[in-house]
Order: C-alpha cells, then sequence, then structure tokens
C-alpha cells in the first residue's frame, strides 16, 4: 500500500528533501497517513494537527482534490495510491 | 451601459477585437468594468500593469505604503525612480503610461471595517494583493457582504495559491480557511522570502480570472482552488466547496464588518502551543555577555546557509531551521541556549519547538540580527 503525501513547502522546511513523502504503512484512514508521517517529521504534523489530534483550523488536507472537511474529516477512508495534498493558509503579496 | 470604442482605443486592442468570444462587445464591457485592487505590491502589479493593458475602464488601487529598494525585486509596477515615493503614486504614472485611457482611482488608505464597505462598494470586482491575513479577511467578508467577486491570490516563498472567491452558489475564503493562523506563525515576504517572479505568475492569473469574469468567458477558478509549485512547476487544482456552515457566505450570521486584527490576533502574541511567554533576550543584552566572556550558553543561527553567508554573529552556531527537530537530540536540554534569526520571528517558533522538546533554559534573541545590527554593531549587513 503505499500514499504519496504532498507537502507544502511553507512546512518544506521541517522536511528533508522531497516535499512529496511515500507512506507505505497500512493506512485504512487520513489519520492513519498522518500518524505513520508523524513518526518521521512529527514538525510536520505539529503544524497540521493540534494537540488533541484533531485539523488545524488555518490547515486544509485534500484526498485527491476533495477536502477532508467535505468528506469524513480526519476519518476518511483512503484507497490505495491516494494522494494527500496539505494545504496551510498563506497569506503573502 | 456600452462604451464606445475610439479609433485609437480600436487600434490599441486590435488584438482582442479580432479574438472569437471578446470582439467589440468584450472590449466594451472591459471598458465599462470598474476593479478595485487592494494592495499595489508583488500581486497588485502585475494585475494592475495587465488589467490596464487589457482596457479596463477603471481601475482603483488601495495602498497606503512607500516604495522601498527591496519592493523592486518583484513589485514590477515601481521602479527605481519611485524609491521613496507613494506606492499609488508610482502605479497611477505608470498605469497612464501603460494605458492612457484608464481612469485611475486612488484610494490612500489601510483597508479597515470602518472604510470598507464604501471603497469596495464602488467596484464590480475585487482582487485581494493584500499580505496579511487580516486584511485578507476583511476583504473577503466585505465581498461577500456587498455580493463582490473576489479574485483571490497568495503567495509564500515559492508556492502560490488563486482562486475565485464570492460568486453567488461559489465558496468564499472562509469556506477554506475558516480561521487564520495563529498571530506569527506563518513568516511574512520580509521574513520568510519569496521567489520575485512567483508574484508575477499569481498576480497574473488573477488578473486573467478578473477578465474572464468581465467577458463572461470561460471556466474561472471558482470552486477550484489553484496551487502553484513554482519550484516543480507543477499546478494542482483542487476542489472547493461552500461551505454551508460557512458565517460568511453560508448562514450568513456575519451581518458586518469585525475587528480583524483582533480576529487574527495581534502580532507577537499569544504563541502556537505554549500557553506561557517565551523568555527573551535583547541584543544588547547578549552583546554584554559575549563582551565579558560569558560562555555558559550556546547562539544557536536558525537561518538559511544564504543568509549566514550575508551577516553572522561571532560565536554563533548555524543549524538551520528544518534542521533543528534532529539536532535537538545532540544538544544538552539543561544549558542555556540563545535563539536567533533574521528578524526574531523563526527564532521564536524554533524555542518554543525545543520548549516542547524539554528544553528548560531557551532564550530568543529578539529582534535577531537585524536589531543586532541596530542596537550592537551598525557594520553588520541589513538584508
Amino acid at each position: 500500500m503505499a500514499i504519496a503525501i504532498v507537502l507544502p513547502r511553507a512546512l518544506y522546511q521541517y522536511a528533508r528533501g522531497s516535499n512529496v513523502v511515500s507512506v507505505t504503512d497500512p493506512c485504512r484512514t487520513v489519520a492513519d497517513a498522518l500518524a505513520s508521517l508523524s513518526a518521521r517529521l512529527p514538525a510536520v504534523t505539529d503544524r497540521v494537527l493540534t494537540e488533541q489530534g484533531e485539523l488545524r483550523p488555518h490547515v486544509n488536507v485534500f484526498v485527491g482534490t476533495e477536502s477532508v472537511r467535505f468528506l469524513d474529516g480526519l476519518a476518511t477512508e483512503l484507497p490505495d495510491g491516494s494522494t494527500l495534498t496539505i494545504v496551510p493558509a498563506v497569506s503573502g503579496g | 451601459m456600452t462604451p464606445a470604442l475610439t479609433t485609437d482605443e480600436i487600434q490599441r486592442y486590435s488584438r482582442h477585437l479580432i479574438l472569437p468570444d471578446v470582439g467589440i462587445e468584450g472590449q466594451q464591457r472591459l471598458k465599462a468594468a470598474r476593479v478595485l485592487i487592494v494592495g499595489a505590491g508583488g500581486l497588485g502589479s502585475p494585475t494592475a500593469l495587465y488589467l490596464a493593458a487589457a482596457g479596463v475602464g477603471t481601475l482603483g488601487v488601495v495602498d497606503f505604503d512607500v516604495v522601498d529598494v527591496s519592493n523592486l525585486q518583484r513589485q514590477i509596477l515601481h521602479g527605481t525612480k519611485d524609491v521613496g515615493r507613494s506606492k499609488l503614486e508610482s502605479a497611477r504614472a505608470r498605469i497612464a503610461d501603460v494605458n492612457p485611457h484608464v481612469r485611475v482611482e486612488l484610494h490612500d488608505a489601510r483597508l479597515t471595517s470602518a472604510n470598507a464597505l464604501e471603497i469596495i462598494g464602488g467596484y464590480d470586482i475585487v482582487v485581494d494583493g493584500t499580505d496579511n491575513f487580516a486584511t485578507r479577511y476583511l476583504t473577503n467578508d466585505a465581498c461577500v457582504l456587498l455580493g463582490k467577486p473576489n479574485v483571490y491570490g497568495s503567495i509564500f516563498r515559492f508556492e502560490g495559491q488563486a482562486s475565485v472567491f464570492g460568486l453567488p452558489d461559489g465558496p468564499c475564503y472562509r469556506c477554506l480557511f475558516p480561521e487564520p493562523p495563529p498571530p506569527g506563525s506563518v513568516p511574512s515576504c520580509a521574513e520568510g522570502g519569496v521567489l520575485g517572479v512567483l508574484p508575477g505568475i499569481v498576480g497574473t492569473i488573477q488578473a486573467t480570472e478578473t477578465i474572464k469574469l468581465i467577458l463572461g468567458i470561460g471556466d474561472t477558478l471558482a470552486g477550484r482552488l489553484l496551487l502553484i509549485d513554482a519550484l516543480s512547476m507543477q499546478f494542482r487544482a483542487m476542489t472547493l466547496r461552500k461551505d454551508p456552515a460557512c458565517p460568511a457566505c453560508g448562514t450568513r450570521t456575519i451581518t458586518e464588518l469585525i475587528d480583524y486584527d483582533e480576529f487574527c490576533g495581534a502580532p507577537g502574541a499569544a504563541a502556537m502551543h505554549d500557553p506561557g511567554d517565551l523568555a527573551e533576550i535583547t541584543p544588547r543584552d547578549l552583546a554584554a555577555r559575549l563582551a565579558r566572556g560569558d560562555d555558559g550558553f550556546d547562539l544557536i543561527d536558525v537561518r538559511e546557509p544564504g543568509e549566514w553567508a550575508i551577516a553572522r554573529i561571532d560565536r554563533a552556531r548555524l543549524i538551520p531551521l528544518g534542521q533543528i527537530p534532529d539536532a535537538v537530540s545532540e544538544l544538552d536540554k539543561t544549558r542555556e541556549i540563545v535563539v536567533m534569526c533574521r528578524s526574531g520571528v523563526r527564532s521564536a517558533d524554533a524555542a518554543r519547538f525545543m520548549q516542547r522538546s524539554g528544553f528548560t533554559r531557551v532564550k530568543n534573541l529578539a529582534g535577531g540580527i537585524l536589531r543586532w545590527s541596530t542596537d550592537v554593531d551598525p557594520r553588520v549587513p541589513r538584508y
């Protein structure tokens, strides 16, 4: 099983190397995939989830092109081969 | 009202006039359109230039700032001769040169809850070229209240976002980001840096969307969030849905503009994770300790190697911010550590991370190397 997680370069400073991370641990849901990411890159998920494990309100997570806010949140199921894209708010102009 | 085109305009816009889906009628629509550009900076620059070139009849520009030399790396509306000049005056002159047929209306003010409805009310479409969250939420809420399309763009380092908010059945900014990030957690362009050409890409996309809205052609970014990664030159389009629970455009519980500075938190307010205050040391105090040979602490610089090459403080050790999580396991958690960066934002971030990792004597260098340059050693270059 492989899930690709696209990290925004706003979080890139916390992740070494490529901004696309592959997760091969078994993951049924978005929460599982983020937990797997957290084991490797805790500073990244620190920016994505609150201490209570909820999605921070200024961060969106997309499964394919759909925001999990309109699916089942962090319990959204992940088909094998899914791509997760993490999108935090940025304000530069 | 369909304003007629003069002979000069017909010549000027000939490449539009012969274009299917534009033609004379489309050009007349452009001439009749009134577009407000909030911010004459990185995003506002290409937007203003291209909308002027396209013949948008009236361009309103909101800004209150003066051109700084560090703007010129990306704010292509302004030039070297404009340094020190009002951005609005610079914009007016440049737009007039590009296209003297465009009426330019200048709004020399910070957009606030007190003036936003009146200013925005005078235009058909708003382009969000702002550089802070408070003004983005303000612009969004005002556009939703007034029923105006809000052409959104934002940037950070090498990445950008673009969408069209505020259409009648479409989402708004709050549908995407219900709340802003904690204050100080997302660096500004001044703090984090930005590839100069990036707002050129995103601003031009905003200009394109604005023109499409005016002409009523093509598929706009309404209902989509375009993610631009300039490093990989990848464009990803996410689906954006209108949130029925959105207080702005869903439930409509927001019926008037609020205090957006409070909503977004004042700069330097509560930390992201740590309810307590982060201990700080001023550059003067640090200099005094270094001068008397105090070696009872470590000085860690979390900037990038490129910045280290520009300016550094002797005795500092460089550990770029991205490497801090790995480095903390090798550092003595009981030793006093002073963390520094360019202006104090990234170092505060690193210091809080270290505190959460068990470091008990961490201090942030207030104001970073910029304040060191001002208060201690002016020979240290500011950048």
